[in-house]
């Protein structure tokens, strides 16, 4: 069942100038959606501009259905969408605990207690540093702690831009093994990523953003069998 | 001597602390240094003192020089000015924030602080204003430290008035709201925060702290239409030295440029106060340009 | 007939000097993107060091060495300059509100200087008897104004036709460059730093003139004209006429002085006189209403900056 559609998206941070140039794409619950594609598709813009964060020239963003567009970047999370971005995705100059606060802030007073701790018990780690600034994390632990932040509201659709970034093998199966206990939860899991081998581990679909427009998509593990694609989008050595 | 310095430099540098924590909570929200911020301290003092006016003669409370009359007008004035900076962000920097960038609004805020102050300039007129006209007796603290009940009283509101504001920040949910969006108005959204809400809450805010230090001043020295611009070097002192955004280090930044202040008079005479603030924020922005308590630079 | 045409001369002669100041805060912020809130302190400086080099001895002040006007105009440039350099040396590096707000801490500190060291200055009266111009033809105010506007015209003449060669020069190319994109302009093997310091003090000296032959022209000089309405002036009379601009800024210049002196003729006329003092401060609001007007009016096709800064806090709205 369809959660999250984007059709036909044209975004850009400069009016006139898209980066984003008419993509489509459509995440189930309870499933990870991958978006792959070379530096500088636009997959990052594509993941803020359904977040708010990037103007939407055209095009249509729609959550359960209802449109997302008109709904402020702060009123999201209240509709059901959480966002982790790649960089600077906690407030490091408060604690931990303070962080998974402002994210409880957006829920009714008497569940806001119950909701942070039921999050803590899925992040055990977190639960220790609950008095750590978040900017003296590990880069794991900080990444945690930005998903972990994005839960607490328990969203309806998870999206995330590269969370694997700078972060060591092990800490990325990590990273991705707690995407894949999301989404068994039921919620669908949109996933920007760079690293392919990493995130197609764990993906059930994927799409290939090229210059702002979705030009492949299919089964995960199909893409990873495709000679071209993975030639192309999926690394292997480098271009030149 | 030293005493009395420490006397007067934490007398004065409560009220530049409280000036100083608006100045840093809007320079760090909105990137940009409000150089009407004084006005509101001047705006605060003058319009306690039209309502303080408004409730006739009564009886100071002994020893001070003033009477209950003028703690409400001490709430009235602080609810006014934090309207008055509400308004002004309203009607002029909100409207210049959307096309404009940081260059604009300071002009528009250094226009907007002439515009203020001739105002009451021209309302008041250029004589200096007093709330009482008692003479303020001394009370004699310790050998060569000594201070007018005013002062003492001042000082304890001023020090209740930032330990409140410190438990606003650091205990609140809107404390920490107004922190997040300091830190990463982008994360405060995707988080669900409303940042126009915030903003107006530091406006709000800034203006009435702002005002109390006006009733402050106009209490333990005089009213005249430009007391808070005379404010304004001291002010963006102890912002930059405290650190932009940081409202502790704006309340150490004021009670350090308070001092310094104090201290120079044997030194240098009265009337270099400000340029002492000057030196003082020139030295900080050489060696540690994010202040003792700053994040960024 | 003869006393409304040498009130024009005069007033065009003291527009002039404005525009003087104006042109030297546009290279400053037009051509190098330097935010200087303390155009008011380098006005003083030059001010005083031509009253210094130029006025009789005098109990009250220092100096008085009574040498030609000239010279006094060349040491006010001198003066402005070195101040400015001495100033941008510590605060150029500085991001621009920071800036903004040590230029105008400078400024205060210049002024309070002029205000308390009272041997060098004269104090809060500040010096008189500032020769002026052409005084052999003062009894002739006609000619004696049409003199020293010619004088005004042909300084400020000449400063134009500079800063316009210096802007289009490899100079003033670089300094450009510098302005839209700094890394990739120093990675060129241009220096910012030293660039952005010379456009500094090129304009301090530029608006240390404008104070000086302000001097000269009225005869008197006290700290009170140094205030920080006296910047707020500059910048608005740049603002009005178009940033990035020469012509705009001497156009800007005759406009707003227009306005301001008509203002002041206004208030004198229709007040009374023990409100006199208070009507001076109306004037202020008024320009300072009319700025923020002309602000939101057309902000971005005044000063022409791509917006940067503080939208982010409230991209909604």
């Amino acid at each position: 069942m369809t959660v999250l559609a984007v059709r036909d998206l044209v975004a850009g941070y400069e009016p006139g100038l898209p980066i984003v140039r008419g993509a489509s794409l459509a995440v189930a619950a309870g499933e990870i959606l991958v978006l792959l594609g070379p530096n500088g598709a636009g997959k990052s813009t594509l993941a803020k501009a359904v977040a708010g964060l990037v103007r939407v020239e055209s095009g249509s963003v729609t959550l359960r259905g209802a449109s997302l567009l008109d709904v402020p970047a702060h009123a999201r999370i209240r509709r059901g969408l959480a966002f982790v971005p790649q960089t600077e995705n906690v407030f490091a100059g408060l604690t931990v605990a303070e962080n998974l606060a402002i994210a409880a802030a957006v829920l009714p007073r008497a569940e806001r207690a119950a909701r942070v701790a039921a999050t803590e018990a899925l992040f055990p780690d977190l639960a220790e540093a609950r008095r750590l600034a978040a900017g003296r994390l590990s880069g794991g632990q900080r990444q945690m702690l930005a998903i972990a932040r994005a839960l607490v509201a328990q969203p309806a659709v998870l999206a995330l831009d590269e969370p694997s970034a700078g972060l060591s093998p092990k800490l990325v199966g990590v990273v991705m093994a707690k995407l894949r206990d999301i989404r068994d939860s039921g919620v669908a899991v949109l996933l920007v990523e760079q690293n392919a081998r990493a995130a197609l581990s764990v993906a059930d679909r994927a799409a290939i953003l090229v210059e702002g427009r979705v030009a492949h998509e299919g089964a995960g593990a199909a893409l990873l069998d495709d000679p071209q694609v993975a030639a192309l989008y999926l690394g292997g050595r480098r271009a030149a | 001597m030293m005493g009395q310095i420490l006397v007067d430099g934490v007398t004065s540098g409560a009220m530049i602390g409280l000036g100083a924590i608006g100045l840093t909570l809007t320079y760090g929200l909105l990137r940009f240094a409000n150089f009407a911020h004084g006005e509101f301290v001047t705006w605060g003092a003058y319009l306690a003192l039209v309502v303080a006016g408004a409730f006739g003669g009564a009886a100071p409370i002994d020893p001070l020089t003033f009477g209950w009359p003028l703690l409400a007008a001490l709430a009235a004035g602080m609810a006014l000015t934090a309207g008055l900076a509400l308004g002004l962000d309203a009607v002029l920097f909100r409207r210049l924030r959307r096309h404009g960038n940081a260059i604009v609004l300071v002009i528009a805020s250094f226009g907007a602080s002439l515009a203020l102050r001739s105002a009451l300039e021209f309302a008041f007129g250029p004589e200096p204003y007093y709330y009482s006209h008692d003479i303020a007796m001394t009370l004699r603290l310790a050998p060569g430290m000594r201070a007018t009940a005013d002062q003492l009283v001042v000082l304890g509101v001023a020090l209740a008035l930032m330990a409140a504001m410190h438990i606003l920040m650091t205990r609140t949910p809107l404390g920490r709201a107004m922190r997040a969006v300091s830190e990463n108005p982008d994360l405060a959204r995707l988080a669900g925060i409303d940042t126009s809400r915030v903003l107006r809450a530091t406006w709000l805010i800034g203006g009435a702290l702002a005002a109390a230090a006006g009733v402050f001043l106009g209490v333990t020295v005089q009213l005249r239409p430009s007391m808070g611009f005379e404010l304004l070097l001291p002010l963006f002192a102890a912002a930059i030295l405290g650190g932009i955004g940081s409202v502790p280090g704006a309340m150490v930044g004021g009670l350090v440029i308070g001092i310094a202040e104090s201290a120079a008079v044997p030194l240098a005479g009265a009337q270099y106060r400000a340029a002492v603030a000057f030196v003082v924020m020139l030295v900080m922005l050489l060696v540690r340009p994010r202040g003792l308590f700053g994040g960024r630079a | 007939m003869t006393g409304l045409a040498s009130y024009a001369c005069f007033f065009l002669t003291v527009a002039l000097t404005y525009g003087l100041a104006a042109l030297g805060l546009n290279l400053q912020w037009g051509s190098a993107g330097l935010f200087n809130v303390g155009v008011a302190g380098f006005a003083a400086v030059g001010a005083y060091a031509a009253a210094w080099i130029t006025a009789a001895p005098a109990a009250s002040h220092w100096g008085g060495f009574a040498l030609p006007i000239p010279l006094g105009w060349i040491a006010a440039m001198l003066a402005a300059g070195a101040v400015a350099a001495v100033v941008g040396a510590v605060t150029l590096r500085l991001r621009a509100d920071y800036l903004a707000i040590t230029t105008f801490g400078a400024a205060v500190s210049l002024q309070l200087l002029a205000l308390n060291a009272t041997t060098l200055t004269g104090g809060p009266f500040g010096i008189a008897f500032i020769p002026k111009p052409f005084e052999s033809l003062a009894a002739t105010p006609l000619a004696f104004g049409a003199a020293n506007l010619a004088l005004a015209a042909a300084v400020t003449g000449v400063a134009f036709r500079a800063l316009e060669r210096l802007t289009r020069s490899p100079w003033g190319r670089v300094l450009r460059a510098l302005r839209e994109d700094e890394a990739a302009a120093s990675s060129l093997g241009k220096a910012p730093a030293r660039f952005r310091l010379q456009a500094f003090v090129i304009g301090a000296a530029l608006m240390g003139l404008s104070g000086a032959m302000q001097a000269q022209f009225f005869g008197f000089i006290a700290p009170d004209n140094y205030v920080p309405v006296l910047t707020f002036q500059v910048w608005v009379m740049l603002v009005v006429g178009g940033s990035g601009n020469n012509r705009g800024a001497l156009l800007g210049a005759v406009v707003v002085w227009g306005l301001w002196s008509f203002s002041g003729t206004a208030l004198t006329a229709l007040l009374p006189s023990d409100w006199q003092a208070r009507g001076a401060a109306l004037r202020v609001v008024a320009i300072g209403a009319a700025l923020a007007a002309v602000l939101l009016a057309r902000p971005r096709g005044l000063i022409g900056e791509r917006a940067t800064v503080s939208r982010h806090v409230e991209g909604e709205e």
